[in-house]
């Protein structure tokens, strides 16, 4: 292996990268961008066989292209996160009522007087078709946008997108994945601590027992926190490289400003009325905030082992995500009951051929992309 | 290449200094051992040189400390990443990243190396330690003797010209253990690393040390020599020292096969002292109710197996008994052995697996487990890490309910019994003792032991006081050593007189003294008619302490009988004695077989 590849060794493994018959992982940014994009789309319609379609599109590119790590395991979770966020926002319309009036009911559930203060609350009483169906809806899309997130992560762990962040933004995102990776662990732990009650002779069921080993299992996470934070100290984390103060501190004014300026504009696109100043400021605080990042990356001494390239199939992945978000951000401003079905009276879903036709991009990955290695086990 | 300098260490909530008067020099290039008893200062002494302490632990250092020319004082723990590389007692508690050629570039990505370079330097790596067939894995896939092999390789890859370990085999089974060392070995050799490691199982290390790094006891300064000769007035040891020290050898041998070379004379005084063939008593198939108690009151190390046979073997189980003396060469070979498992004299077995398959997850973690407890008798369980031992305890205990197949303990099904009525039943000391105490010192957690138990207010504190006296009431159990924890945690075990008692790997992190009475408490249970069952990787306490060894693989048991006939089929298994003095299992047999008859 020499140190430098001749140019044409290099050349040939740019254009190996393009191919998708070269067996590797794609990108993490790549998939999040395609999640996120389905996501955008999911969250603009309530009509539930579209919604269902992004449900299927998403899994049929989770089932093609996840790989055999743990995390690839994580969509399960994610759907059944979904449906249990699905069923309680159900459960929350039949016992709360529900906003949407209605004339079908479906049955009466006997009311519990409340006091006057706690006017325009409502328990019990009568449940109306239309507002079971409305809260159906409204759950279906949540879900679906779970199951969007839940996709991303089956397909690229966060820990791998924290690899392609900037420099200067490394050590923020090493904290966000090591809280994330407590929280796992944690769950391990009350289970293994909650067992060992059991060897106490006391009972490992109910809130109690939980309760019981709250204290131990702070304790030894902590504990592990604590080594873990040890052995990176020791193999070098936070080292940095001398930069002079004037430097860091022009990068953190420009960051700062920079992010100002992006939140500015941001309010001035989503808000009514039209301002034409908030595109150039959003463009100028994006700026800003890039050049403050990378001002303050100088600081970090670290380089990348294996940078995930960015080749055609991640260009392709992120495009069909950003695709399927502006069709149906677009359809949904020209028409925008077509992508709402009407509860107010109840009618049957509908699938519009357009969108429809839109989300299907979305399965562009699951044949673009290069297949993911497999460990053999 | 290591110089400590009047090195003292004082923690700031501590009346006595943790480390005193180092002062010495480790040569390059050496793999230096450093041994002492627990609490004597080690992991202090080893923190040190990586710059934890104190950078990070806090408390006061006084003195100075040079690695490779660079001062700790003025230089952090990430400063000295290129120089040192440090892993800890728990790899799991050191990864960084999910896979394992991630996990070998976290390092040269944190120092900025040049992508060709960290590229390459993997790929040696993964060659070096054997990990090339797992480069893609996820890390928490990864076996015991993997992690530790990753662990090392990925402090490897930035080239330090120091190793810093603290107990790097104290967790895995023999067979991974010796896949570590020698990857130790191959660095000191071919690189000129220079290796610094603390192990408290001497028998698997002291072969490979060029130098020995000994703190004799907390407080005091700690010495740097020739192995042969620190071993010599060292307090702890390994059992082929013991042997050598016992024989009066010199220099004393610290490999197998130097004491092998020595061996013939110890042979030739063995021989016409020993009429009878030296026999255990487990072999015997004793009822235990019959020993006498095992009253340690020389704690001597020769003198804790009890010295002779109570009853001689029944002469139909085994070979004829007076065929020794005209024929020595059958007396070399194997003692003559019973050919069937302890017989029921015993009586009924106390708990019994029958056809026992559990499932974790998608894979079955036992596959038809057949394994009987008898009273009075101490059974060990053997096996790679992962090989089911843990579940096989947790079945007894019904923390895993049964896929199919039966547990039986005393009439009780495990885990359809209520926990109270369980805990008089079984016990289980798990592997991290601190899973069974919540209480915010020694006191409360024995009280809350008797309420658990329904026992009298004060038993549990009587047990304790029993198995290891001097430990104090308003201790935190966090704060005891790993001894003290282990007992503590016994004691709440036994407070509800379990007639099953289970032991999860019970010697891991203790030192010999603490070993040698937890020999002593266990086989005073024993003599008391409790069974127990103890899964460990200790071979040398397997064959001191246990009558029957059952060895699990993949989820089956793969050999059951008396100890010395499975240990001595095996050469993983075999303790140290046994390799150099075939049929004696430990140094207290061949001591018993030394002394004149009466």
């Amino acid at each position: 292996m020499a140190g430098r590849p001749t140019p044409a060794a290099a050349r040939d493994n740019s254009r190996a990268v393009h191919s998708r018959s070269l067996v590797r992982s794609l990108h993490p940014g790549a998939w999040w961008l395609w999640s996120l994009g389905l996501a955008a789309a999911a969250s603009r319609t309530t009509e539930p066989l579209l919604l269902l379609l992004i449900l299927a599109v998403a899994g049929f590119v989770v089932a093609a292209r996840r790989s055999d790590a743990p995390w690839s395991r994580s969509y399960g979770a994610f759907l059944r996160l979904g449906l249990a966020v699905l069923a309680a926002r159900v459960v929350f319309a039949i016992v709360l009522g529900s906003p949407v009036g209605g004339t079908h009911v479906l049955l009466t559930l006997p009311q519990l007087p409340l006091p006057d203060w706690a006017q325009g609350v409502r328990l019990g009483g009568a449940v109306t078709l239309e507002g079971v169906l409305f809260a159906l809806y409204e759950g279906l899309r949540l879900a679906v946008l779970l199951a969007c997130v839940g996709a991303a992560n089956a397909l690229a762990s966060p820990s791998r997108l924290l690899r392609s962040l900037p420099g200067a933004l490394y050590e923020a995102g090493v904290a966000a994945v090591v809280a994330m990776t407590f929280a796992p662990n944690l769950v391990a732990d009350v289970r293994r601590l909650r067992a060992a009650r059991r060897l106490r002779g006391r009972s490992d069921r109910g809130v109690r027992a939980v309760l019981s080993v709250g204290l131990p299992v702070l304790e030894g996470a902590l504990e592990r926190s604590v080594a873990l934070a040890a052995a990176m100290d020791t193999r070098g984390f936070g080292r940095t490289a001398d930069v002079p103060r004037a430097v860091l501190r022009t990068g953190g004014a420009l960051t700062l400003l920079g992010l100002l300026g992006v939140g500015c504009g941001t309010f001035g696109l989503l808000s009514q009325g039209s301002h034409p100043w908030a595109l150039p400021v959003l463009l100028a605080g994006a700026g800003a905030s890039a050049a403050g990042l990378a001002l303050g990356g100088r600081r970090s001494v670290r380089t990348r082992y294996r940078p995930d390239p960015w080749a055609l199939p991640e260009w392709l992945t992120a495009a069909s995500g950003v695709l399927v978000a502006a069709a149906l951000i677009g359809y949904a401003s020209r028409y925008p009951e077509a992508l709402t079905p009407s509860v107010v009276p109840p009618t049957a879903p509908r699938l519009p051929l357009l969108p429809a036709a839109a989300v299907l991009l979305g399965l562009l990955p699951a044949f673009v992309t290069p297949e993911p290695p497999r460990s053999t086990r | 290449m290591i110089t400590f300098e009047q090195v003292s260490v004082h923690y700031a909530d501590a009346a006595e200094p943790a480390l005193r008067g180092v002062d010495l020099t480790v040569p390059e290039g050496e793999l230096c051992l450093l041994v002492g008893p627990s609490g004597a200062g080690k992991s202090t002494l080893l923190g040190t040189v990586c710059g934890l302490v104190p950078h990070f632990t806090g408390g006061t250092l006084t003195g100075r400390v040079t690695v490779g020319g660079r001062d700790t004082r003025d230089h952090r723990p990430r400063d000295l990443a290129d120089l040192v590389g440090t892993v800890g007692q728990d790899p799991a508690g050191h990864f960084v990243t999910d896979t394992v050629e991630e996990e070998l570039a976290y390092g040269m990505e944190s120092l900025g190396l040049a992508p060709a370079v960290m590229r390459r330097r993997v790929e040696e790596t993964l060659d070096l330690l054997g990990l090339a067939d797992l480069r893609g894995r996820a890390l928490s896939t990864l076996s015991g003797g993997q992690r530790q092999r990753v662990a090392i390789g990925s402090v490897l890859t930035v080239h330090p010209k120091v190793l810093v370990l603290d107990e790097p085999t104290s967790a895995l089974d023999p067979g991974a253990a010796e896949e570590v060392l020698a990857v130790l070995q191959r660095l000191v050799h071919d690189l000129g690393t220079t290796v610094l490691l603390s192990e408290h199982r001497l028998e698997r290390v002291i072969q490979y040390a060029d130098q020995v790094l000994l703190i004799p006891g907390p407080g005091e300064p700690p010495v740097l020599g020739d192995p042969a000769t620190l071993m010599a007035r060292s307090p702890v040891r390994p059992p082929v020292v013991d042997l050598g020290r016992l024989a009066g050898w010199s220099p004393l041998p610290l490999t197998i096969r130097d004491a092998r070379r020595q061996a013939p004379t110890l042979h030739h005084r063995l021989r016409p002292d020993t009429p009878s063939t030296p026999s255990r008593p487990a072999a015997a198939g004793t009822p235990t109710g019959q020993l006498p108690p095992a009253a340690p009151d020389k704690p001597s190390l020769l003198r804790r197996r009890k010295p002779l046979p109570k009853t001689p073997p029944p002469p139909a189980a085994g070979e004829p008994v007076a065929a020794a003396p005209d024929k020595p060469s059958l007396l070399r070979r194997r003692r003559p052995l019973p050919k069937t498992p302890p017989p029921p004299a015993a009586g009924e077995p106390v708990a019994l697996a029958a056809r026992l398959v559990v499932s974790r997850g998608p894979v079955a973690a036992l596959r038809g487990v057949e394994l009987a407890l008898f009273p009075g008798e101490i059974t060990a369980l053997m096996g790679r890490n992962g090989a089911g031992k843990s579940t096989l305890l947790g079945a007894l205990v019904g923390l895993h309910a049964p896929t199919s197949g039966t547990v039986r303990i005393a009439g009780l099904t495990p885990h359809k019994s209520r926990p109270r009525e369980l805990i008089r039943t079984v016990g289980l000391v798990p592997q991290d003792p601190r899973d069974l105490l919540y209480a915010e010192s020694v006191a409360e957690e024995c009280a809350a032991a008797d309420a658990d138990a329904g026992a009298e207010p004060g038993t549990c504190r009587a047990l304790l006081a029993g198995l290891l006296p001097g430990i104090a009431d308003g201790t935190h159990p966090r704060d005891l050593s790993e001894g003290q924890r282990l007992t503590l945690a016994l004691a709440v075990v036994l407070t509800a007189r379990p007639p099953v008692l289970l032991l999860d790997e019970p010697t891991r992190g203790l030192d010999y003294a603490a070993k040698a009475r937890l020999v002593t408490t266990l086989r005073a249970l024993a003599t008391e008619g409790h069974a127990v069952l103890l899964a460990t990787h200790d071979v040398e306490l397997a064959a001191e302490l246990a009558d029957r060894t059952a060895v699990l693989a993949e989820g089956e048991i793969v050999a059951d009988g008396p100890t010395a006939e499975v240990v001595l089929a095996s050469p993983t298994f075999a303790p140290q004695t046994a390799k150099i003095l075939p049929p004696y299992l430990t140094v207290a047999e061949v001591a018993a077989a030394l002394e004149p008859p009466r």
